[in-house]
């Protein structure tokens, strides 16, 4: 459908912008209720141990303590995917990390909850602690965990799409990279929090800073052997989240559980320390790109290597491991194609969804080649992208649908407002620009629990006061998820945004949607909106059409009226107009819902990477180095986003300059590392410095400014033609600031962060005659497993692997969500 | 054994027993339970507590409770005046100024003494003056924005959209 423009597309203040700027926007941890409780986790002190006794008596003599909890109550495993349900609320056997909680105390304060929660005694037999994926690769025992494809090994992959050997083999250039980009998190300023309680009838609510309420209602279901039809989970709006609060946690399942057994209401709210231990966020990955390229900079084939540390648990790791695999086609035309791809467990808080999941390490490497590509055969790094962009409304080598692609469009436009072709190679020594580009999915083309089930619901309800109220289960996480779902019925009914009501994001009162990740919430929750709104629509059309004596197809729903486009003056209020529909139709109510197009890619791991849409963003960063010391600072930072269509352009500029900040972060500074204590102490390997102070992110001095333009070209794949603004427009950054070092003072700086003491240690390197570079050199000999092998598909390829095992036909849905979430739980293939 | 504590708390005397350790945010949170005021940290390290005390932004979660005794506190909800938004309340809702809205008090706070000292703050001193207060939402560009969009209409010259819900 073609908006009318009167709310869409238009510069508005967003639905709950009041709210958040009086401070009344309630999170988790402002809710206080009577009779509450405040639990409070103990965490483990080494890295990786059997438990051997755990004492609680001191805890629990404690005056003020209600109540102490150990693994023992919490016998059920979970976890995000159904191939890795390898946590616990509280650890049983086994600790994995600093940090990995082993008990709980709840007490009358948060204070004394602490107090109890030190005097908690806990011996622990100590195991060889792997503190890098070299020793996870090296030392198959003791294993950090008992699944996982061998040693200490969680995931291993290896794709083929064509005869990607003969082509680097026949390429006039072969360029032979290894990078590596440094993990980091999320550090949403809101730590998480969540509150329990039982209800007046003796069920379940959780309130909690989650961006996928859906899934913690499964897991609650599972961890705590409960129907889940006893369990209300409302997502508290969250205090930024970033991919960090999509995983159910530890203490979401422990508040749940006390709350429970206490009859009253229990809250967690975690610290800053305990933050950082959630962590999920950006793999550290190394990779090794080996590029066909012919003399006319077109690629000929591409063979990926890359090595995750995964850290103590799975999380999303296999879905992370796919998607460092996984983009690079939707990008650039690159004809044959393989990818191997191999996720260790290490002694470290988990790794997950960061912001780009698993695409902006790989991105990174691809980016940064281009440009060593560009440079070695004398094309401006702009030209060679603009000469390989995939084609629109193709399917890539790896069976990925593209529809629209502004790439091109995203680069012309950053060339010409940067003055690209006046600066590039032309600045003065120590200043220098750099050019990158990205894509990104609109919405994982598969739930992460396979069924036919839609992946967003909203429901509709209109009355007689002429108000509409929304109801979705999509989740607020700061990105503006109501305002989008208000904005759609407004458009479509022709009122005025703050006339509807949102309700998002609570398990009992609203529709399934699976939540706020993988950028899929405006793209598929938009869709279910407009469907429920048109067909709200359609019933009130009908009753006007017949009361005021007007044909159905003239009618314009404008400015909280509708009347008849050929009298204008001929019509109604929209209240009369509803109230005309509930005599004729009775109580008004009407659904949507949105399921993704299949995806041809039928190969194990095909789950993995495909979308409805892509959205593309092209970037130049400006960047000026001291020679002397290294130190690095980025003046100016343009960028062009391919968006399809900006429902709300200042909520998508918003996305897009938050992006450049997050990934300027990563570019410069942001480091999860770890380290060990002196031998003297424990020797535990210990994260670095768990606070905000010395987790260096950028502050409002060192943001440059960002000149943002958007690309409109409507994706008829997208609600009103739009595409994802969240992820994407991250991405570019990092590279790009590595390929401005390089414009600047011609060092390569091959790993993420881009420090000054890695400019210094490179141009250091450059003046003794050594590789102008800082970076690894080798990629690890990894026991791949046997390469599945896809033919292309103008080869005539069918999707699927020539030497795939069968693999079990997928069950149906049926109607136990525990029944199904313990078969998953066995079921090892990797699907996510 | 708690202790009594009397403070102007936007605009109107708050009394409250409380515990001799507690911070200026637990009781502002807690005790008064004026919850605008949020914390990212609780070490002084991410500027989402700011509150004014005798109109000097100040970090809650540093600060006693007890030392504000007898002081003026403002916090972000007292920014509004008879039920209308502080132009910085506008200005930050029209232009995007608050994503996720977890740092948006804190940040109104620090703006609000800044433009309270300095009315016409150039875009260098609002980067400065914000310099304490982390945001992860916005890249900061269209706090800025707002900010000067704020001393705009303080002036009477409007900005953003001037929408008042």
């Amino acid at each position: 459908m073609i908006p009318r423009g009167d709310v869409i597309g238009k510069p508005r203040r967003r639905v709950d912008g009041r709210a958040k700027v009086t401070g009344q926007t309630k999170f988790a941890d402002d809710i206080l209720l009577p009779r509450m409780v405040h639990g409070k986790l103990l965490r483990s002190s080494v890295p990786h141990a059997k438990i051997v006794r755990i004492d609680t008596s001191k805890a629990e003599a404690l005056d003020g303590v209600h109540l102490v909890l150990t693994g023992e109550a919490f016998p059920i495993a979970y976890g995000i995917l159904p191939v890795s349900h390898d946590e616990h609320a509280l650890c049983r056997e086994v600790v994995r990390f600093v940090g990995d909680p082993v008990a709980a105390v709840i007490a009358r304060d948060e204070a004394t909850a602490e107090r109890a929660a030190h005097l908690i005694d806990v011996e622990y037999e100590t195991l060889r602690t792997f503190a890098s994926p070299a020793d996870s690769l090296k030392y198959p025992e003791p294993r950090i965990h008992e699944y996982g494809d061998f040693g200490n090994v969680h995931k291993v992959v290896a794709l083929q799409f064509g005869d990607v050997d003969s082509a680097i083999a026949g390429a006039d250039h072969v360029f032979d990279d290894v990078f590596f980009f440094e993990g980091s998190t999320h550090l949403p300023i809101e730590q998480h929090a969540t509150v329990a309680t039982k209800d007046p009838d003796g069920k379940l609510v959780v309130y909690s800073s989650t961006q996928t309420p859906h899934y913690l209602h499964r897991a609650l279901a599972k961890a705590l052997a409960m129907p889940a039809a006893h369990i209300r989970v409302v997502a508290t709006p969250n205090g930024g989240a970033f991919g960090g609060k999509s995983d159910p946690f530890n203490h979401e399942v422990v508040v749940a559980y006390a709350a429970m057994r206490l009859d009253r209401p229990v809250k967690i709210c975690l610290n800053r320390e305990e933050v950082f231990y959630c962590h999920r966020g950006r793999h550290p990955v190394l990779m090794r790109f080996r590029t066909g390229v012919s003399k006319d900079g077109r690629i000929t084939g591409l063979d990926l290597q890359t090595l995750l540390d995964g850290g103590a648990y799975g999380s999303y790791g296999v879905a992370s491991t796919f998607y460092t695999g996984a983009l690079q086609t939707v990008t650039y035309d690159i004809p044959t194609y393989r990818f191997r791809g191999c996720r260790v467990f290490t002694n470290k808080p988990p790794c997950g969804p960061k912001r780009g999941h698993g695409t902006p390490q790989s991105r990174f490497g691809q980016e940064v080649q281009l440009d060593k590509i560009a440079e070695t055969l004398a094309i401006d790094p702009a030209d060679l992208r603009l000469k390989i962009v995939q084609p629109p409304d193709s399917l890539t080598v790896n069976f990925l649908r593209v529809g629209t692609i502004g790439l091109a469009d995203c680069i012309r436009k950053v060339v010409e407002r940067s003055g690209w072709r006046d600066s590039f190679r032309k600045l003065p020594h120590g200043r220098g620009v750099g050019l990158a580009c990205s894509s990104y999915l609109s919405g994982a083309g598969l739930p992460i629990n396979w069924n036919d089930l839609p992946h967003s619901g909203v429901q509709l309800k209109l009355d007689r006061s002429g108000g509409v109220t929304v109801f979705c289960g999509a989740t607020e996480i700061g990105q503006g998820s109501d305002d989008v779902l208000v904005a759609m019925v407004a458009e479509v009914l022709g009122i005025d945004p703050f006339d509807v009501r949102a309700v998002t994001g609570d398990t009992d009162l609203t529709p399934v949607d699976l939540g706020s990740y993988s950028s899929r919430v405006t793209l598929m929750m938009g869709h279910a909106a407009i469907q429920a709104a048109e067909r709200a629509r359609a019933l009130v059309a009908d009753a006007v059409s017949a009361k005021l004596e007007i044909p159905k197809d003239r009618l314009v729903f404008a400015d909280r009226r509708v009347f008849d486009s050929a009298d204008p003056d001929k019509g109604t209020t929209f209240r009369e107009a509803v109230c005309m529909a509930e005599a004729k139709f009775g109580t008004l109510g009407t659904t949507g819902s949105y399921t993704p197009p299949k995806s041809p890619a039928k190969f194990k791991g095909g789950g993995v990477g495909p979308s409805p849409t892509y959205s593309y963003t092209a970037a130049v960063v400006e960047v000026d180095v001291d020679p002397e010391t290294g130190w690095i600072t980025v003046p100016r930072v343009w960028i062009a986003h391919d968006i399809g269509r900006a429902l709300n352009p200042t909520l998508v500029r918003g996305q897009v300059e938050g992006s450049v900040y997050m990934g300027l972060g990563e570019a410069l500074m942001e480091e999860q590392v770890f380290r060990r204590l002196p031998a003297k102490l424990s020797h535990a390997l210990v994260h670095k410095f768990p606070s905000i102070l010395e987790y260096k992110s950028p502050t409002s001095l060192d943001m440059p400014e960002v000149f943002t333009d958007l690309i409109e070209h409507p994706d008829p794949a997208g609600p009103f033609g739009a595409k994802e603004v969240g992820q994407g427009p991250l991405l570019p950054i990092m590279p790009a600031v590595a390929n401005a070092v390089y414009d600047a003072v011609g060092v390569r700086i091959d790993s993420i962060p881009v420090t000054p003491e890695k400019i210094l240690r490179a141009l250091e390197a450059k003046a003794a005659g050594k590789p102008a570079r800082s970076g690894p050199t080798t990629f690890p000999d990894i026991p791949w497993p046997e390469t599945l092998h896809v033919t292309p598909p103008w080869a005539g390829g069918d999707g699927r692997a020539a030497n795939e095992p069968a693999r079990p036909t997928r069950r149906k849905v049926d109607a136990g969500i525990e029944a199904r979430a313990a078969g998953m739980a066995k079921n090892t293939e990797a699907r996510s | 054994m708690k202790l009594r504590l009397t403070m102007t708390v936007n605009g109107e005397p708050a009394d409250a027993l409380v515990d001799p350790n507690k911070t200026l945010l637990e009781v502002l949170r807690e005790d008064l339970q004026l919850t605008g005021t949020k914390h990212g940290c609780e070490l002084g390290e991410c500027g989402a507590c700011a509150v004014l005390v005798d109109d000097q932004p100040l970090l809650s979660c540093l600060m006693v409770a007890h030392e504000c005794e007898g002081r003026s506190v403002v916090t972000v909800e007292g920014l509004t005046l008879d039920g209308r938004l502080h132009p910085l309340q506008e200005c930050f809702a029209d232009l995007g100024a608050a994503q996720c809205g977890y740092c948006t008090p804190g940040i109104l706070i620090t703006a609000k003494a800044l433009l309270d000292r300095d009315p016409h703050p150039s875009r260098d001193r609002i980067r400065e003056a914000l310099s304490g207060n982390l945001c992860r939402c916005t890249g900061y560009q269209q706090i800025l924005d707002a900010v000067e969009a704020a001393a705009r209409r303080s002036l009477g010259e409007g900005g953003g959209e001037g929408r008042t819900q």
